[in-house]
């Protein structure tokens, strides 16, 4: 029994679980939204979009975090440009944007081949992290939790009906905006615990899950943080026994949980689908 | 043809900025030689002029493409006029959405129908421009949401996700939306197409009501037989504007046929086919869509009124 303690005893393990459990949770929260406009993908496309900005920051000597977020952001923002102004669907606009950032990306490193760990950057590491790192990891993902908790309805609104957004006095552009930006700050907070291949599961999964066992929003946030939180700081706990690789069990347990959403969700799942007169419980 | 027409049943409210809230002013609409192109070079309205004051029900006529959609869009601000300008009670467009001024109901919602809310908090996001910073409901909140939902008939459906709704359904919980928020104005693109006879009574119940209550409404409709019923006033246009005013001198034979040219089917119904004497005087039914209108006398200058109510 007291082996299954063990992990405790180390104070970079209890930092590891208490900093992924909260980058979980927060980036469970952004999924919750992307999921719903199909910008689902847009996570991967960031983490991919962030290598040049990590790369240009080795060049011009500041820290890698601010580079990152950086070219997160513009990447974000250009997604979303592009999405305005054209008619052109949201996977062709990630597709687009995110080969071009990764393609400078690439250039970047080619002619400057000291610059980045990429070991780090794809994997990240959790485990040995420092704790500088964890502070601001902590302080981005913290912000981001607050500033969400105030403005989740009035995001909600702008997610889902921006016309009406506009007529209750809430200004759609603004809000977007902030969203982007949290979301940007925050991929650069997982790349550091879950590493870049990750950061999409951390962003899509938790908020697919809670949309297969409720149908208000409210509920499936909630679903989703804790499903976020709660497998992340598990996560990070079993991959001590299992020696590094942190952001892999982390994303294995997410889908486990979505899979069992999949089959046995009350309204929306397998199961009930398969059973008839199973979605009873709504207006009559 | 730049008609300017003045429809205020009542006076213009008073220019009195400093006065109290800007969502406590008397609602208004007044567009001025307002122009709108699209991005494809399409002018679809043009030197288009009118006022309505509060206490108005307006209804907005013309064939499909006429500009009518176009127009409640360029009242939002979703589009901007390339010449001329609109100002809602007396404010720039933007301020007056700020101020939760105006409700809008739009042809076709543009929303994910899978999107996890349910029929309850559709109708409560009318209610946000009334709540604080947290978008907290409060008792009076939830109260106007049953109260909407109670109007449009929908108040059983309420737990249910919105996508499981028919069309009219969800016609009806986006127009209960709009009655919750409470605005002084209220835009209606189209709100008995595909609603039932019973539901469009309702809600034409529900206009008369805001009415008296001073608020202004712009109404747009193919079902010309319920125009007289409800609507003091009326703005035809066809890309321009044809005509505007009072609906018993401006709802008439002539500009309508105007408004429709050939598209309107029209049938003339007198002499030997009505009468038993020697009356001269003739029915002329006149029909864009489910509804009938009908005129009734010796050139068609009787009061209009509708078919199949009486
Ligand atoms: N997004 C757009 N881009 C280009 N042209 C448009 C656009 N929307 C509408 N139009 C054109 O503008 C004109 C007016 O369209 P609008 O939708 O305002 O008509 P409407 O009076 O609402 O018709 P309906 O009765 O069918 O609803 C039409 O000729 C239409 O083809
Ligand atoms: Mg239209």
């Amino acid at each position: 029994m007291s082996e299954l303690l063990v992990p405790f005893e180390y104070n970079y393990m209890v930092k590891a679980i208490w900093v992924s459990g909260l980058v979980g949770a927060t980036c469970a929260f952004l999924s919750a939204f992307l999921m719903l406009r199909g910008w689902s993908l847009m996570g991967d496309a960031l983490a991919h979009s962030i290598v040049p900005g990590v790369a240009g920051a080795y060049l011009l000597q500041i820290p890698f975090a601010a580079g990152a977020f950086i070219a997160g952001f513009l990447a974000s923002i250009a997604m979303w440009f592009v999405r305005q102004q054209s008619k052109l669907r949201e996977d062709a606009v990630i597709g687009i944007v995110f080969t071009s950032f990764f393609a400078a990306g690439l250039l970047l490193v080619s002619i400057n081949p000291t610059a980045v760990n990429v070991q780090s950057i794809v994997l990240g590491n959790i485990l040995g992290i420092s704790d500088d790192d964890a502070f601001q990891v902590v302080l981005i993902a913290a912000v981001s939790l607050a500033i969400l908790l105030v403005k989740w309805k009035d995001l909600m609104v702008v997610f889902f009906d921006e016309t009406h957004a506009r007529t209750v006095g809430i200004n759609p552009t603004g809000l977007k905006l902030l969203f982007f930006t949290l979301l940007s700050a925050c991929t650069v907070a997982a790349l550091q615990t879950v590493g870049a291949c990750l950061v999409i599961a951390m962003v899509v999964t938790p908020g697919a899950t809670a949309y297969l066992l409720t149908d208000r929003f409210g509920w499936l946030l909630t679903l989703s943080v804790l499903i976020g939180g709660l497998t992340s700081m598990v996560g990070a706990y079993l991959s001590f026994f299992l020696d590094g690789a942190t952001g892999g069990v982390i994303v294995t347990l997410q889908t486990l949980l979505f899979l069992a959403a999949f089959v046995f969700a009350p309204k929306h799942g397998l199961l009930a689908a398969r059973r008839p007169h199973a979605s009873g419980g709504s207006a009559q | 043809m730049n008609a300017h027409a003045d429809l205020g049943a009542n006076p213009k409210p008073p220019v009195d900025a400093a006065r109290e809230r800007p969502s406590d002013r008397l609602p208004s609409i007044s567009a001025e030689n307002i122009t709108v192109a699209y991005s494809n070079g399409h002018v679809a309205l043009e030197n288009v002029s009118f006022d309505l004051a509060a206490g108005t029900i307006c209804g907005l006529v013309g064939v499909n493409g006429s500009g009518k959609s176009t127009l409640f869009k360029t009242i939002m601000g979703f589009v901007r006029p390339t010449r001329g300008s609109i100002r809602i009670a007396g404010m720039p467009v933007d301020e007056a959405l700020k101020a939760n001024l105006v409700a809008y109901v739009p042809q076709s919602e543009d929303v994910d129908w899978n999107f996890p809310v349910l029929v309850e908090d559709v109708v409560m996001m009318g209610r946000y421009g009334h709540m604080g910073f947290l978008r907290r409901a409060a008792k009076e909140d939830h109260a106007k949401v049953s109260e909407a939902l109670e109007r449009v008939g929908m108040a059983s459906f309420r737990k249910r996700q919105i996508g499981e709704l028919s069309g009219g359904q969800k016609k009806r919980v986006f127009l209960a939306r709009a009655l919750a928020q409470q605005s002084r104005i209220i835009l209606l693109d189209e709100p008995f197409t595909g609603v039932d006879v019973k539901t469009e009574s309702a809600i034409i119940e529900l206009l008369r009501d805001l009415r008296a209550r001073k608020h202004l409404m712009l109404v747009s409709t193919h079902n010309l037989g319920s125009v007289p019923d409800f609507c003091d006033q009326v703005v035809l246009i066809n890309k321009k504007l044809l005509a505007a005013g009072p609906t018993e001198t401006t709802f008439t034979q002539a500009n309508l046929e105007k408004a429709f040219g050939g598209v309107l089917r029209h049938f003339k119904l007198g002499g030997a086919d009505l009468h038993d004497d020697d009356d001269r005087r003739a029915v002329t039914v006149l029909t864009d869509d489910e509804r009938p209108l009908v005129f009734y006398g010796e050139n068609g200058d009787k009061r209009p009124g509708s078919a199949g109510k009486k």
